[in-house]
């Protein structure tokens, strides 16, 4: 029982806090409503017996990412969003979408296959005990996908030495950046 | 789960594509300690990567003709005579690359060691490829051949063409990548797994969840992300652009490499994890051939861009390797097929560096000089240079004494012999025969404007440039007259399913 509790009070936080993003007009109130969103869904993860997702969840979403939206609202001093939008047809047809999603879900949700697995839960097969784990997200990581791993890090390294070759004018090093320096002077 | 050993991730056995992926994170970092003057210290050093790279292929090729091929890093990598004749084709194509570049980036004040880095990266890209098992590093080695080179057809910036040509192949790539990645995902859904040996048991049958359709249509999506890497009709729209506006050395080595790294994943994917459903793909890679060798040639007629017919003619030649993959499907011409493939890519490896290098030594500084009326005059001023031209545009059309012709033998020796109860492969074969033709036209065009026109015929021959030449030259004379030792290499060049 202090699960469902725990979980009813999570779902009215989680759904509130979207809520909350949806309609407020200041951008950083809308970051700081998803980082209380992000959060509760870690809890979820957490209650699924997940923890390592859940850690994953807090670290790279509630944090890393959305230090990097504020920052960036910030540095494009964009808190405040206009009232008025322009694009008028999108809040019915979102209601719209929503509501069949809804619809959707709660016919799954009360399907005799859904309800009948309720009834009686079928045993967690031996394969997907410890899964998520963070003992078997490493193994699976480190060990069966070494070699994709390895390769997607060369990939992040190519990608930084692109964009810093496509930005970053080189060619005259001698009285390049004084001459800039001038230049940006003269256009302020 | 079973832990990795070292038997099993059997570094030895993929050694040359390390020390070329390690010595290119290295070379990053020492890059930073050279003065802009002395870039080409790190074209040297990068070279010197190249060739302990190779020293290690020779010595893995050795091994392999004893023991036959090895799975590498668990299941995910296969060492085989296919992967090791690829292999030392990118090697070679980087090498040239590098040659091509030496004097052409400081003579167009484009000089950076980010340039020779980010070759080491696509030509370990393009060696990932050439030996991935599994779909997920078929995809990653994809991007990390493609990557680079996007940067690379960029590197002439702020030149407009250049830009364009990056921003167009970055934007058309990554979408076909999307196609790419969305194949693998409905290939997994439908197989279960993304080994190309899971998913031929899982179609063949006795698989744990075999879903046929979700995996042809994934088979289908596949096919278009790795029919755009290889420019073929219809996926060939950004190819002219891409190669006229990048620097020509990053064309030269990308009409080559890309093109072959592309293969080498198409081949592997196909024939090992598809074979079952070889009269599908069979018959829609059998036309998509016949639509690029029509498309590539007839278009290239009208082209005065040297760079640009060139462009054409590569997506003509991407055709005439399509139908040695269509004559891939029946399992009496497999092997056959297969090594006219990559003897294929290896003709038009050294022909087209060749003739790349030729452009850039008529190229002038602000980048014209490329029109097809540049050539008049040539042979009076620079005779061998004439000569080499008229060797390189032999080969391509397909004319002995040259690598071309050699290599279009037994392409359509191979789709001969498939063509037997097949009508379609042949009249794609007779199609082949037909362009070959109507290739001449625009090919000869360019020793004609050498030899019976005149002109100025201003070329600008420096030292590094002078080696690429006699090198592609030498190898295209050589693969022409005397092919045989590289026909026993091409016929060691069998795909493996695992070690």
């Amino acid at each position: 029982m202090p699960g469902v509790i725990l979980f009813a009070i999570l779902a009215l936080v989680a759904i509130l806090s979207a809520i909350g993003m949806l309609t407020s007009t200041n951008a950083v109130h809308a970051a700081l409503f998803l980082v209380i969103n992000l959060a509760c869904i870690a809890v979820f993860f957490l209650g699924l017996s997940a923890p390592f997702l859940a850690m994953v969840q807090v670290t790279v979403y509630a944090g890393a990412i959305m230090v990097l939206f504020l920052f960036v609202i910030m540095l494009l001093g964009a808190e405040r969003v206009p009232l008025s939008s322009r694009l008028r047809w999108q809040a019915p047809l979102a209601i719209a979408l929503v509501l069949a999603l809804l619809a959707v879900t709660l016919l799954v949700a009360f399907s005799p296959q859904v309800q009948g697995n309720l009834v009686n839960p079928r045993p967690v097969p031996p394969e997907a005990q410890g899964f998520g784990s963070p003992q078997a997200v490493g193994e699976t990581l480190f060990a069966r996908y070494l070699l994709p791993f390895q390769m997607v890090g060369l990939l992040l390294l190519v990608a930084m030495i692109g964009v810093v070759v496509l930005t970053k004018d080189e060619r005259k090093p001698t009285g390049h950046i004084s001459e800039n320096a001038q230049a940006s002077d003269r256009a302020a | 789960m079973n832990l990795p050993t070292l038997e099993s991730i059997n570094l030895a056995a993929s050694l040359p594509v390390l020390i070329l992926a390690g010595w290119a994170c290295l070379l990053t970092a020492i890059d930073l300690f050279i003065s802009p003057e002395r870039k080409h210290w790190t074209a040297w050093l990068a070279v010197l990567g190249l060739l302990a790279s190779g020293v290690a292929l020779g010595f893995e090729a050795v091994a392999y003709s004893q023991r036959g091929a090895v799975s590498a890093f668990g299941d995910m990598a296969v060492v085989d005579g296919f992967a090791l004749f690829l292999q030392g084709v990118f090697l070679l194509s980087a090498f040239l690359g590098i040659l091509l570049a030496l004097n052409y980036l400081p003579r167009h004040n484009i000089e950076r060691g980010e340039y020779y880095t980010l070759l080491l990266f696509t030509t370990s890209g393009m060696m990932l490829m050439a030996m991935a098992a599994d779909l997920i590093v078929v995809f990653l080695a994809l991007e990390l051949l493609s990557l680079p080179l996007y940067v690379l057809s960029g590197f002439a910036h702020p030149r407009l063409d250049s830009e364009e040509a990056a921003m167009k192949y970055f934007l058309l790539g990554a979408f076909a990548s999307g196609f790419l990645v969305y194949g693998i995902a409905l290939t997994y859904g439908g197989a279960g797994t993304t080994l190309l040996s899971g998913v031929v048991e899982a179609l063949v049958g006795g698989g744990p969840a075999p879903n046929p359709v979700l995996a042809i249509v994934g088979m289908g999506l596949i096919l278009v992300g790795l029919g755009f890497k290889v420019a073929a009709v219809p996926f060939h729209m950004w190819t002219p652009d891409v190669y006229q506006g990048a620097p020509t050395p990053v064309t030269a080595f990308m009409s080559v490499g890309a093109k072959a790294g592309g293969f080498a994943a198409l081949l592997r994917v196909f024939l090992i994890a598809f074979p079952a459903t070889g009269d599908t793909w069979g018959v829609v890679i059998a036309i998509i051939a016949a639509l690029t060798m029509i498309l590539g040639n007839v278009v290239a007629i009208s082209q005065s861009n040297v760079k640009r017919m060139l462009a054409y003619s590569s997506i003509a030649h991407a055709g005439y390797v399509l139908v040695a993959v269509a004559a891939a499907r029946y399992p009496e011409v497999e092997p056959l097929a297969v090594s006219a493939a990559v003897f294929y890519l290896l003709t038009y490896a050294v022909t087209n560096l060749g003739a790349f290098a030729i452009v850039i030594a008529l190229e002038r500084d602000d980048g014209t000089g490329v029109e097809v009326e540049d050539f008049a005059g040539l042979a009076k001023t620079r005779p061998w240079l004439a000569i080499a031209m008229t060797l390189f545009m032999l080969s391509l059309t397909g004319i002995p004494p040259s690598a071309g012709m050699v290599g279009k033998f037994f392409v359509f020796q191979a789709a001969v012999q498939a063509s037997v109860g097949d009508p379609l492969i042949l009249t794609v074969t007779i199609i082949g025969v037909l362009t070959s033709v109507i290739s001449a036209f625009y090919y000869l065009r360019i020793p004609v404007m050498m030899y019976f026109r005149d002109g100025e015929g201003q070329a600008n021959v420096q030292p590094a440039l002078g080696v690429a030449l006699a090198l592609t030259a030498l190898a295209t004379f050589l693969l022409g007259v005397v092919p045989a030792p590289f026909l026993q290499m091409a016929r060691h060049a069998l795909l493996t399913l695992a070690g």
